[in-house]
């Protein structure tokens, strides 16, 4: 069947069962940044903002979201008009296979929109949901660090 | 001085990548496509006695059914290696014989992954129940024989005995060990165990493959080695290589697991007889039980020395569990030898025997430190062992003993990748440097003072804190046998087409080879147009493996750069009136040498340059190709430091703080060098500490997913340094060397020697659960 959804701040018909997650039902529309990692709901690869809230997008139904907001990774920022945090992720090398990298930003956007000075405790917190084999985590947790810098004008 | 390389120069796709613009394997999608389901053995070791697949075949939707019923019986190995590969040919795609649990039973291929599934689970197997062998230290000479009358052969001349449950066996001996260890006043004789590990790369293996307006078979997929797959798909498949075209897209995350080759070949089939593009994906528990791990080692440290703590002999056993069959079963040995012993390279008489054996566990294959994890888990102890036994400064001593410029190792011709191994000369270290700059960074002699089992802080206390380090090496490429190249063509604004085989696996190669090329041409990076990893497009290259794209790949291009710089000169010097010797490239232009930059007459950009050889005079493509093989493989060198705290209560060790200081030559892109180190060390750590696999009494894994296996987050890091410490390898690209598998060596021997240092007792086994630990501090 089709309905319509509403992602990154349109409204979009999309195909989809009644049976299928959000994370299928977007990845077999095209919106193929948001990435599956386990379908568990442990890697946060799918991670998307459901209402402004990060949700494991393997872990919902696309039928239970019809009436809220979806945002995934484009809707905070694109290749030609990228996000602070992206910026941000792409210059301290916090990217390497990039497999994690749309669930991270998601997670990093929350977590500053939340908490505009978070501490490295926090950080770690709110980023304690994603996976990341690649880099050991330290240039995301600075990519957190200095988007929030950034965010907060001090630099 | 340079110019674009040794810069933190962000990633070339950096941006593509966090935005999610770039497409993975499973990104790509076909009209018509099939999807694929396999049935993996639920037996961990088992022979098919009949397998109907009626039901399935008669399943609406249903295409296709592969099975050892209708798949050629080819011998392969999956070891996405060079040819003839080093790893036995033991592996068919669908036989009848099942030896792990995960091992393949058979596939569907249908309208939709639903049906797929769905069809699989109609199919009836009949199995024969063999007993299992789960003891890889019992699987020599066991009676339960894994490889009976499959016909499993070794492709190159080396041991191979399949009665045996013995895949492969490496031995080197140098000087007579047995005579100066029994004259030895000081003797180490300790046993040591490390564990399986999943590679855990976010993406799992992924394969797409569909066929193109003029009938080839185009094979999308998430590899390492793509030219390995091209040619290993047309020998399972008989598909002719002219025939067959694999694009690696982006991938996510290799680290060794996708240097196998397993989805491919099944695709290529379905396609191949259906002529409809076809889909596998696997889930994250096929990709634990099913594709490769890294292998369990048991590795035995015989050692002697004499009261200054020089070694006299030197006895490293290794038995490898190769799992069901022998992917990187001799290498991944060989390895834990060549990779290790040559760090000491003083000691006369030195020893190695490794075994490989069979067992109905899951299959070992590359993983990241290739061994080499395996051996200095170990190794490092027993330096440490020495020094406390002999009440030397473990720093000093690394770095009176360990090998040095100018010097060699008999175990680098002595140990080599199914042949002889290659003899080298050491042209760069800075290892000394490395351990003073670890020593200051973690503040070494001030806690190794104030730390100790019997210190004051640590005694009655049931936190108790201790420092440990170790030295390490690897290597960069397989001497004399890996081969990469690079083409280069330049367009009519000043840019080129960088095209290479080498394989960005999100290490940022793609970025650093065309950093290299900017070097030379001196350039800006943004000029440079890099397509890699398509076999019809790019010139050959092993792929991502053996810590060799920056070293290997990299001098690749900097030789076909350099025949570029010749050609732009000569055309050139051609428009200036000028003699080639009397004209130079500076920032994107060829000028009259020690002319001012101003003048126009002396001056010509790179645009103009182009555009005059394309619709001028003596018109001609500007491009040139080239190859390198090296005939050395130089290794990087790194101290690591581990400070912990122990909980004697709970078992629980809290990794305190990490440092590592790497000499990779000369880093290449500063930012992703230490972010391959960083990447590195958390792998490393997660190893040391919790990443195992469980198995039930019959094999089977039991903590296959992401939340059981026990992978880090974020939360779980501890404050991490990593220092850069250059050296300069003159054969390789502006003095580069490796830094991608090094750093996951250390974790293991700095904790345990932490560990050590905090409660005076010595970790044998690897992960350093709680449950273990409290075990070692109750004994």
């Amino acid at each position: 069947m089709r309905l319509n959804f509403n992602i990154n701040s349109e409204t979009k018909e999309l195909e989809l069962k009644t049976n299928e997650t959000l994370l299928d039902v977007l990845r077999n529309n095209g919106y193929t940044e948001v990435k599956c990692g386990c379908n568990e709901g442990e890697c946060g690869a799918c991670l998307v903002l459901l209402d402004d809230k990060p949700v494991n997008s393997c872990q919902v139904l696309a039928m239970s979201v019809r009436k809220k907001e979806v945002k995934t990774v484009k809707g905070i920022g694109t290749l030609f008009s990228p996000h602070i945090i992206q910026r941000t992720f792409a210059q301290a090398g916090a990217d390497q296979c990039g497999f994690c990298s749309p669930g991270m930003v998601i997670a990093s956007y929350n977590l500053l929109r939340e908490n505009p000075n978070p501490t490295y405790e926090e950080i770690v917190e709110g980023l304690d949901g994603n996976l990341c084999r690649c880099t050991g985590y330290v240039k995301i947790i600075e990519a957190v660090e200095e988007s929030a810098e950034l965010i907060n004008g001090k630099k | 001085m340079f110019k674009y390389v040794n810069k933190p120069i962000e990633k070339i796709d950096g941006l593509a990548l966090v935005t999610g613009n770039e497409k993975y394997t499973d990104d790509f999608n076909f009209d018509n496509m099939l999807y694929v389901s396999i049935m993996h053995s639920g037996f961990a070791h088992a022979v098919i006695e009949n397998l109907d697949d009626s039901p399935a075949r008669k399943t609406p939707g249903v295409a296709e059914v592969l099975s050892y019923k209708n798949v050629k019986q080819i011998l392969y190995t999956t070891a996405g290696q060079g040819f003839p590969e080093p790893s036995p040919y033991d592996t068919v795609l669908f036989g009848k014989t099942m030896r792990y649990v995960g091992d393949n039973v058979c596939a569907v291929a249908a309208e939709s992954k639903e049906i797929a599934d769905a069809a699989l689970k109609k199919i009836k197997v009949k199995y024969k129940r063999l007993k299992p062998l789960l003891d890889f230290e019992k699987a020599e000479g066991s009676k339960i024989i894994i490889h009976k009358d499959d016909d499993a052969f070794p492709k190159i001349p080396v041991y191979y005995d399949a009665s045996k449950n013995m895949p492969s066996k490496v031995e080197a001996d140098i000087g007579n060990f047995e005579e100066a260890f029994e004259n030895s006043p000081g003797k180490i004789d300790h046993t040591f165990y490390t564990p399986y590990a999943s590679h855990c790369a976010l993406e799992p293996h992924a394969s797409v493959s569909y066929i193109d307006n003029r009938g080839r078979l185009i094979i999308i997929s998430s590899t390492q080695v793509p030219f390995h797959v091209r040619r290993i798909v047309s020998h399972i498949t008989e598909i002719p290589i002219s025939k067959i075209r694999v694009i690696k897209p982006r991938i996510g995350g290799g680290f060794g697991g996708k240097q196998e080759v397993l989805l491919e070949p099944i695709v290529a089939l379905i396609t191949w007889r259906t002529k409809r593009p076809a889909k596998l994906v696997l889930n994250r528990k096929e990709v634990f039980k099913s594709t490769r791990t890294r292998h369990q080692f048991r590795t035995n440290f015989k050692v002697g020395y004499n009261n200054d703590g020089e070694i006299s002999a030197f006895h490293l056993d290794a038995l490898e569990n190769s799992g069901g069959y022998g992917s990187h079963a001799l290498t991944v040995l060989s390895n834990a030898g060549s990779k290790t012993l040559p760090l000491l390279n003083k000691i006369e008489n030195v020893r190695f025997t490794g075994k490989s054996v069979y067992t109905n566990l899951p299959c070992g294959g590359a993983y990241r430190g290739y061994g080499a994890t395996e051996a200095y888990f170990g190794f490092g102890q027993v330096i440490d062992m020495i020094c406390e036994d002999t009440k030397q400064d473990i720093l000093e001593y690394y770095k009176k003993w360990s090998i040095k410029s100018g010097e060699t190792s008999p175990i680098f011709k002595a140990l080599g990748e199914g042949k002889e191994g290659v003899a080298m000369t050491i042209t760069s270290t800075s290892l000394d440097q490395c351990i003073d700059t670890g020593a200051k960074e973690s503040d070494w002699y001030a806690k190794k003072k104030l730390y100790g089992a019997n210190s004051e802080m640590n005694k009655n206390n049931r936190y108790k804190k201790g420092i440990g380090m170790a030295a390490l090496m690897q290597g960069s490429a397989i001497p004399e046998i890996d081969m990469a190249s690079a083409y280069i063509k330049m367009n009519d604004d000043g840019s080129f087409n960088l095209n290479v085989g080498a394989t960005d696996l999100g290490t940022g190669s793609d970025t650093i080879l065309a950093q290299i090329a900017s070097e030379v041409l001196d350039t800006p990076v943004e000029k440079f147009i890099v397509t890699s990893s398509d076999t019809d497009i790019t010139p050959f290259d092993v792929g991502a493996y053996a810590s060799s794209t920056t070293y290997l790949s990299g001098k690749a291009v900097q030789k076909c750069a350099e025949k570029i710089k010749e050609q732009i000169l000569k055309v050139g010097a051609e428009i200036l009136d000028s003699k080639i010797e009397d004209v130079e490239i500076e920032d994107s232009m060829v000028k009259i040498k020690s002319s001012s930059k101003g003048s126009d007459q002396e001056k010509i950009s790179f645009e103009d340059i182009c555009r005059y050889a394309f619709y001028q005079n003596n018109q001609f493509q500007i491009q040139a190709t080239a190859s390198h093989v090296s005939p050395k493989s130089p290794p990087p060198f790194a101290a690591h430091f581990a400070e912990i705290e122990v909980d004697t209560l709970t078992g629980f060790i809290k990794v305190l703080n990490y440092t590592a200081a790497v000499d990779c030559g000369t880093p290449i892109n500063t930012t992703l060098a230490e972010g391959q180190a960083e990447g590195a060390i958390v792998n490393g750590l997660a190893y040391a500490l919790f990443e195992d696999y469980y198995f039930t009494p019959h094999g089977k894994m039991l903590n296959d997913t992401f939340g059981k296996y026990g992978m880090f987050t974020a939360y779980d890091i501890p404050p991490i340094t990593v220092k850069l410490i250059e050296s300069y390898e003159e054969s390789g690209p502006f003095g580069a060397k490796s830094i991608s598998e090094i750093n996951i060596n250390g974790a293991l021997p700095a904790i345990a020697n932490a560990f050590y240092n905090a409660t005076g007792k010595r970790l044998f086994k690897a992960p350093f659960t709680p449950e273990y630990v409290l075990k070692i501090l109750n004994d």
